[in-house]
Formats: structure tokens, C-alpha cells, sequence
């Protein structure tokens, strides 16, 4: 089932959440919304679920036009950031809960429904813990449970609001590359908003970028890393540098800590810097050099044996040669 | 001694007042003391009194001030007014708090104002308005004279004055509960293809349970022990028009004080069993606080 | 007490509530940008029964309280100026307003003193009979006013088991003034203490913590820590049973002595009026009672908003 968003619009009083979206979300596909607080990600995913109505524009589902149809008809599953399970019904009745809301003419007989939940529960790897409750469920578990939720109704296309934002670090991992085998098992369109760079780089097929209520760029992970289309899309995805440019040539330009070669002997386009401080603890060495008329310093990324061979000490000056500029020109 | 280690004598010496809860024990026990003498002197004691005057003159006069017919019929048209007036104020709180707490309009935190108003007027003003619009001078009073309807002074007046004085109790229980609780569980229930009812039945009323049966508890207790406005309006017909109240109102002025203390033994039993209930509830509602962690 | 403010957790929540303000805009316009289609944006909002509840709340309330008041000042409203005043301003009801006010303000001050005492002791100290005690506390919401009003004639009365301690003393208690002041007190005990007691409870235990580190005794920590939490929720239950104390009626009427210009409050002199069928005079003056309610109601509001901005930046 593809997603179709045309000339999204979105106001809050003045604030304009969402300015003129276009979408296309490809049947099966896992897409993640990725930007800041404010970029209108959420916004936009509410609005694809039919919690908010758009200002202007138009949302179809595989080509029908569904811009007026109510939440309740869209058929799309809704997994919330707080989980927004139903405290008082056991995790079972939560999970069967679109299924006993059906009208009389479609719903299930009570067995038809206990094998679909059991179905569900099992798929989420919390089929033991039918008859408890959810405050009896730790966090990650009440997000299985809110996504089993959302799957017993069949739905055309799944929606997750930050899924894993108010989980912890560990924990967040996790239910990342499980939510990635599950996408791969069921094959359901997803589209899941994030703030979390590393996590929508990890997980999704495709990433659309978002800034202020517009779409910065839309594409694989690979793409929008490697090729970012624009000053936010290089900032927001990993560390980076902004690197001193020639002045008045309206040009931003920016390279990331492990594109670096760093030598101790001068050549014509490297940049003298002076180590401030230097650390090789894990898989990676992280530099920081201060140049001459930069306000901000440079991070480096080095390997540890390259940082070892190097050999520098704080105070002491190396030459930076960036492997990799991305250039764009200042807004 | 030099100024440092005086300084943490000091220190050690509040820390472990703090340990103990900041006084000296003196200090506390004083403090405890005050605080018990007072509550005694205004609550204590005359629920005391109340129970000693009813059983002065013995168990059996007692028993035969309750089932006297005058008591009786108190008794019934107590318990037939707050039949009335708790389930329509109960319906009233339930249609203002959901829509003030689920929904976004101009004009709500005046609609709140507006629902606190009756907690803020006199009782006897309560009573006056609705002699104003169906007394026989009344707006009203013609009209009714004319189909020979009588309100005031009678029993359809004193539920419309009692009304009046419990229309806040439930709205405010359940207002700030229910947005406190937000829509999300709502929005939920309608994407998975709840439709209104449904998802009013099965997902907000079992969230505001508690809340619901407390604000109908103070509702049924104001509204059964209500003295101010119904005395305004009653014209305390004996047999006919007396609640409660106005029965051992009438018992007191006219110096039969067992009973009047026995009747209002009653109302004190009342008010008991009101305070029970409400430490009930609170106690289930500490309980299932963790209600609270999902949201999080 | 009145409503909570919705809690705007964080942008998120805030947009949707903005959301479905939108939603009713009545005057909104369609936005017309270049080259996108555009449709009249929908009434209906997500959750169902907007409609239905806040018309049912509306026409409830607008017959059940809104028109009954309105008739007072409707009533009062065909009298001139003059003769208003003249009536509200009559030695007799000036004499009640005197008492109605002062005692109701002198038991506000006794049970913000005490109250606070009270909330203190409840929260911080544990001793036996502290959860009947604190369960009791609300015993004044509870109990029918004419109860309370008899019990505390009988006690205070010359022979009853207070008056006969204060007569030695020279004391009258019952069917005098002090008699009203012990009623209101009694009334509005609950309005302090249940104001105060949720302040103490949350008030951090780290900040008493620090100030002792920093060398204050424990009653200079009252004194700059704990009172200036409290005072806020101090000032408003005051208000509160100030409020609750001057409308008044059962618990007052059997231990006043409701004589004229001497113990009559002023619901008993608007009481008095009706019985003698002097409608017009009752009504006035109970217009100038529904006058400092409201403003009353207005305050309290405001200080309910202060209170928990104030607690709110505590936590």
C-alpha cells in the first residue's frame, strides 16, 4: 500500500508546521522522518493517520484519494510515543482491542480473536505475558505490545511516532534491529519519525530529511550521507566540520572527522592546526585541532595506530588535508 | 574554638536535627500538641457531642425519634432528592469535562469559572433565586398558579435549589482528571476503529472511575445534608417539605434536643461514612498510580 | 481545587491542542497557495461528541445557575440608584456586613494560622491517630451545616462542656459574635489545611537539606525556606474559607444570637426580608453578597494560577 502525500500544509496559529509537502512512501517500504523538535515530522505523520487535517494538500492511500476520511476508516496502525496503552484491560484485551470494537456485522467469534492476539503475541516474543497489565511491562515491552496493538486491525500502513525516544540507550538498540527483522518479515509500509540520526540511518530504507516544516532531502541512507543536498542535511547527520572558507565567496563548506589525512609535514592544500587534545580509547582516536583565525576548532577521526604513528603531542602543529568537501552555497 | 569547626558543630548538629525531622523534640511535641488541641476543640469533640447528646435520654428514644412518621417522611424525600439531583449533576460534570478537557475552544477557562460559580454563592441566595423565578411573584409565579404547579414550598423546588448547590462537585473532579489523562489513549482507541461511544464506554470512563465515584460521594453528601438554600425554599411543611435538616432544625427549636441530636446523628453517621468512602478511594487511587507511568 | 492548567509537556503536545483549535475556527479561511490544491478544511475533529457535551454543558448550566442569578440582578436592576443604597446601606444590614466580614475574616486568619499548623504536623510528624486525623480534616466538607451548627451551640452554650469552662472565665461563646467566629472557623478548617498540605508535601527535602549545610537553624529554614513555598497556597486557602465563611448559613444560624445591629449575619437578614415578603430588599442585598463572591471567585482563581506556577517551578 503506497502513500501518497500531495501539498501538505499544516498551520498552528502562525506557525506553519508543515509548508507545502510532497511524499511519495513506496508499498513496503520502511521510511523514516528524520529532523529536529519543530521540523513537522510528527506533524506530518499525524496527518497521514488522519489525527490532524491538513490546511492544504491531499493524502492517498495506492491512489485513493483519503484526505477526508476520518481516523477510524483509514485503516492505518498508530503506535504513540508514551505507547498509549490502555492501563485498565490486560496486555491481551489492549492487543485485541481494534478486533472487539469491530460493528457486529465484521467481527470476529471470540476464538477467531484469541488466535489472532496469540498470533500477534507470539510474533512480539511477550506471548506469556497475556494476562498481565501494562504497568506491570517495562518499557520496551509496552512498545512491543503497543505495536502488536496496532497490527491485530490489519492495517494498510503502519505509523510509529519516535517509537524508542523514551527508552533507554541499550534498550533503544535493540527494539531498533528488531523492528527492522520484524519490517522484513511482515513487509507492512512503515513510516517512523525520529530525531535520531543513527537511528534512521540504521533502520530505514529510505530517510526524509526535515527542516522547518519542509523536506531538506529524501533519499537511501547512503545517499543522504554521502551526498547531502544541503548545509542542515551535512550538520544534522554525524559530526562534522565546518571548515574556514575564502572569505566573501558565499560558500559554506564542511568535512567530516574520519575524512581527514593528517600529516606532520606541510603540502599546499592541507590546513596547519595545533593538536589541543587527543585521545585514542576504542575503535577510534579523536583529535581536536585548533586553527589559526578559526573560531571553532576541527575534529579528526583517526584510526588508533595512525594516531599512534603520528606521534603528536598537544601544542604541536599537523597538517589537515579534508579527504571529502561538501560545499553548498550559504542561504 | 575557632569560626570553622564552630561552623561544623553547627553543621553536624542540623544535620542530625534534619535526620530527625529538623526540631527538637520538645518543639515537635508542642507543635503536635497545638495542632491536636485544635482539631479537637473544632472537630473532635462536637462529632463526640453529637453522639452523646442523641443517646442521653437512652437507646430507645433514640430509635423512636428516627422512625417518628415526621422523621420518616424527612428521611424519604432526603434520599428522594439526592436520587434526583446527584445523576443529573453527574451527567452534567461527565458532558463538561469531556469537553473541556479533550478539546481545544475559545472560552474555556471561562465555562470553568462559570461551573466553580455555585460553590461560590451563599446558600440562602441559592434558595432566593429560585423563589425569584417561581415564587408567586415570580417570573414563573403566575404561570404556575395558573396549571397549579407549585414549586417553591414545595418538593420540585427544594431539588431544583439542591441542584443548584451540587452542579460543581463532579465537573470538578473529573476536569482536571481528565486532562491530566490527555487524548492519547482516545486517538488511539479511534485509530484502531473505535467509534464515539465505544471509545467514551471502553477507554475514559474505566481511566476516571475513581474520580467519578468521588466527585458522586461529596455530591450525595451536600446534596442530602443541604440546609442554606432548601430552608429558603421549603416553607418547612412538616411531613411534607422537610429534609433532614430542616427536621432537626425544627426538633431544636422547639427544645427536643435527643431528638434532634438523634436525626442529626444520622447525618453525622452520613458524613462518616462520606469521609470513609473518599479514604477508600484515595487509597485505590495511590494504589494504581502507576496508571500514571504509561504516559511517561 | 479549580482547574488544572493542561500540562504542555513539550511542543509536541502543545501543536495538537493548537491543532484542534483550528479545527473550530469559524472564521478560518481556506489557504490558497499557488499551484496546490486546496479544500475547506474540515469541522470535524478527531475525538467525537464536541457538540453534544459542551452543548449539554452549556444549556445545563446556563438554566440550572446562569438564569437563576440573573434574576437577582435583573430584580435589583428595575430599582434606582439611590434607593439600592438606601436599602443596602441600611444601619441594620450595615451592622451584619460589619459582622458577617470581620468574623468571617478573623476565622480565616485563625485557620491559616492553625491550618498551617495542622498541614505541618500532618505531613511532617508521624504519630498515633495521624491518618484519623488527617481523614477528619475533612470532616466541615462532609457534615450537613445544621449539624455542625447545633453541636457547636451545645457545646459553647453556658452549660454545654466548652461554655462551662469559659463561663468561670467570663467568656460567653454561644449567641454572641464569638459564637459566629467559633462556626466559621469550624467551616473553613478544611480550606487551609488541604490548600497548604500538597505544598509541603512536595516541597524538596533538598532544599532544607542545603540550607542546613549552610549553617541556618531549623527555624531560620522556616523562616526563608519553607514559608515563602507555602505562603501562595497560604494566601489562597485563606481566601478560600474567607469565601466559603461570609455566604454562611447553618452551621452559624443556631449559635448566633441573631439579634439585630447585634449577631445577625447577612444571610439571616436577607432570610429575615423574604419572610416578610420584602423581595426587593433581599434581593439587593443579596446582590452585593454576589458582588464580593465573584470578585472573590476572580481572586481565588488568580491565586490558584499563581500557586501553581510558583509549586510548578519548585519541582
Amino acid at each position: 500500500m503506497s502513500i501518497e502525500l500531495s501539498g501538505i500544509t499544516k498551520r498552528f496559529g502562525a506557525f506553519v508546521a508543515v509548508d507545502g509537502v510532497d511524499l511519495h512512501v513506496e508499498t513496503g517500504e520502511l521510511l523514516a522522518l528524520l529532523g529536529p523538535s519543530g521540523s513537522g515530522k510528527t506533524s506530518l505523520l499525524r496527518i497521514i493517520a488522519g489525527l490532524e487535517a491538513p490546511d492544504a494538500g491531499t493524502v492517498a492511500f495506492h491512489g485513493e484519494d483519503a484526505t477526508d476520511r476520518h481516523a477510524r476508516e483509514r485503516r492505518v496502525g498508530f503506535v504513540f510515543q508514551h505507547y498509549a496503552l490502555f492501563g485498565h484491560l490486560t496486555i491481551f484485551e489492549n492487543v485485541a482491542f481494534g478486533l472487539r470494537v469491530r460493528p457486529r456485522a465484521h467481527r470476529l467469534t471470540d476464538a477467531q480473536i484469541r488466535r489472532k492476539v496469540t498470533t500477534l503475541l507470539e510474533l512480539v516474543q511477550l506471548d506469556g505475558l497475556a494476562d498481565r497489565h501494562p504497568r506491570e511491562l517495562s518499557g520496551g515491552q509496552r512498545q512491543r505490545i503497543a505495536l502488536a496493538r496496532a497490527l491485530a486491525v490489519e492495517p494498510r500502513v503502519l505509523l510509529l511516532d519516535e517509537p524508542f525516544g523514551a527508552l533507554d540507550a541499550r534498550v533503544r538498540q535493540e527494539l531498533r534491529r528488531w523492528l527492522r527483522r520484524l519490517h522484513d518479515e511482515v513487509r507492512l509500509t512503515s513510516v517512523f519519525v525520529t530525531h535520531d540520526q543513527e537511528e534512521a540511518l540504521e533502520v530505514a530504507d529510505r530517510v526524509v530529511v526535515m527542516n522547518r516544516g519542509r523536506v531538506e532531502q529524501v533519499g537511501t541512507p547512503e545517499q543522504v550521507y554521502e551526498r547531502p543536498a544541503s548545509a542542515f542535511v551535512v550538520e544534522f547527520l554525524g559530526g562534522v566540520n565546518r571548515l574556514p572558507g575564502a572569505a566573501g565567496d558565499g560558500r559554506v563548506t564542511f568535512a567530516r572527522p574520519h575524512e581527514f589525512a593528517v600529516e606532520r609535514t606541510p603540502s599546499p592544500a592541507a590546513l596547519p592546526g595545533r593538536l589541543v587534545h587527543g585521545a585514542a580509547v576504542g575503535p577510534v582516536a579523536r583529535l581536536e585541532f585548533a586553527l589559526d583565525g578559526h573560531a571553532s576548532t576541527i575534529n579528526v577521526a583517526l584510526t588508533p595506530e595512525r594516531y599512534r604513528q603520528l606521534a603528536l603531542r598537544p601544542g604541536e602543529v599537523a597538517y589537515l588535508t579534508p579527504l571529502r568537501r561538501h560545499a553548498f552555497a550559504t542561504a | 574554638m575557632d569560626a570553622s569547626s564552630t561552623r561544623g558543630a553547627d553543621v553536624s548538629r542540623a544535620h542530625s536535627a534534619l535526620r530527625q525531622g529538623g526540631e527538637p523534640a520538645w518543639v515537635r511535641a508542642l507543635l503536635i500538641g497545638g495542632a491536636l488541641a485544635f482539631l479537637a476543640v473544632f472537630l473532635f469533640v462536637p462529632l463526640a457531642f453529637v453522639l452523646t447528646e442523641a443517646l442521653k435520654k437512652g437507646l430507645g428514644a433514640f430509635v423512636a425519634a428516627l422512625v417518628e412518621p415526621d422523621a420518616m417522611s424527612a428521611i424519604r424525600l432526603t434520599l428522594l432528592i439526592a436520587a434526583i439531583a446527584v445523576p443529573l449533576n453527574l451527567a452534567f460534570g461527565v458532558a463538561a469535562a469531556w469537553s473541556v478537557a479533550k478539546f481545544e475552544f475559545r472560552g474555556k477557562s471561562l465555562l470553568v469559572t462559570l461551573i466553580d460559580l455555585p460553590f461560590s454563592v451563599s446558600p440562602v441566595i441559592a434558595g432566593l433565586i429560585y423563589v425569584l423565578i417561581f415564587g408567586l411573584q415570580g417570573w414563573l409565579g403566575g404561570w404556575l398558579a395558573g396549571h397549579d404547579v407549585r414549586v417553591i414550598f414545595a418538593v420540585p423546588g427544594i431539588v431544583l435549589a439542591t441542584i443548584f448547590v451540587t452542579v460543581p462537585f463532579v465537573a470538578r473532579e473529573l476536569i482536571p482528571l481528565m486532562q491530566a489523562q490527555g487524548t492519547e489513549q482516545e486517538e488511539a482507541a479511534t485509530v484502531l476503529g473505535a467509534g464515539g461511544w465505544q471509545t467514551f464506554r471502553r477507554i475514559t470512563l474505566p481511566n476516571v472511575k475513581w474520580g467519578l465515584l468521588y466527585g458522586v460521594i461529596l455530591c450525595n453528601a451536600r446534596a442530602m445534608g443541604e440546609f442554606g438554600a432548601v430552608s429558603v425554599v421549603s416553607g418547612h411543611i412538616r411531613g411534607a417539605t422537610n429534609t433532614l435538616p430542616l427536621h432537626v432544625e425544627i426538633l431544636y427549636n422547639e427544645y427536643q434536643f435527643a431528638a434532634a441530636f438523634a436525626v442529626a446523628s444520622l447525618l453525622a453517621l452520613l458524613a462518616l461514612v462520606t469521609l470513609a468512602l473518599k479514604l477508600a478511594i484515595e487509597r485505590r487511587v495511590g494504589r494504581e498510580r502507576p496508571l500514571a507511568e504509561i504516559r511517561r | 481545587m479549580s482547574v488544572a492548567a493542561i500540562p504542555a509537556a513539550n511542543a509536541h503536545l502543545q501543536e495538537r491542542h493548537f491543532a484542534i483549535a483550528r479545527a473550530f475556527d469559524a472564521e478560518g479561511a481556506a489557504y490558497l497557495l499557488p499551484g496546490r490544491r486546496t479544500r475547506r478544511r474540515r469541522a470535524a475533529a478527531v475525538l467525537p461528541g464536541f457538540g453534544l457535551s459542551l452543548g449539554v454543558a452549556v444549556v445545563y448550566l446556563s438554566l440550572v445557575v446562569l438564569i437563576p442569578l440573573s434574576a437577582a440582578f435583573v430584580k435589583t436592576s428595575a430599582l434606582s440608584w439611590t434607593a439600592f443604597v438606601t436599602i443596602v446601606t441600611a444601619p441594620r444590614v450595615m451592622a451584619t456586613y460589619r459582622l458577617t466580614f470581620g468574623a468571617s475574616l478573623a476565622a480565616a486568619a485563625l485557620n491559616a494560622i492553625f491550618g498551617l499548623l495542622v498541614a505541618w504536623v500532618l505531613v511532617r510528624y508521624r504519630f498515633p491517630g495521624r491518618r484519623l486525623a488527617d481523614a477528619l480534616v475533612d470532616l466541615p466538607f462532609a457534615l450537613p451545616t445544621a449539624v455542625a451548627g447545633i453541636a457547636l451551640t451545645g457545646l459553647f452554650a453556658p452549660h454545654g462542656w466548652f461554655g462551662a469552662l469559659l463561663a468561670p472565665l467570663g467568656v460567653k461563646v454561644a449567641f454572641t459574635p464569638l459564637g459566629v467566629l467559633v462556626a466559621l472557623t469550624f467551616i473553613g478548617l478544611p480550606f487551609v489545611v488541604r490548600t497548604v498540605q500538597p505544598v509541603l508535601e512536595d516541597l524538596p527535602r533538598e532544599l532544607e537539606e542545603a540550607a542546613a549545610t549552610l549553617g541556618a537553624s531549623p527555624s531560620a529554614i522556616f523562616r526563608r525556606v519553607v514559608f515563602p513555598v507555602v505562603l501562595p497556597a497560604l494566601i489562597t486557602g485563606f481566601t478560600l474559607a474567607f469565601a466559603r465563611a461570609i455566604g454562611e448559613y447553618g452551621s452559624v444560624i443556631f449559635i448566633a444570637g441573631n439579634m439585630p445591629m447585634v449577631s445577625e449575619i447577612t444571610p439571616l437578614v436577607i432570610i429575615t426580608k423574604l419572610e416578610q415578603y420584602d423581595y426587593t430588599g433581599a434581593t439587593a442585598i443579596a446582590v452585593v453578597m454576589l458582588v464580593v463572591s465573584f470578585a472573590l471567585l476572580l481572586a481565588i482563581n488568580a491565586l490558584q494560577s499563581w500557586t501553581r506556577r510558583r509549586h510548578g517551578a519548585q519541582t
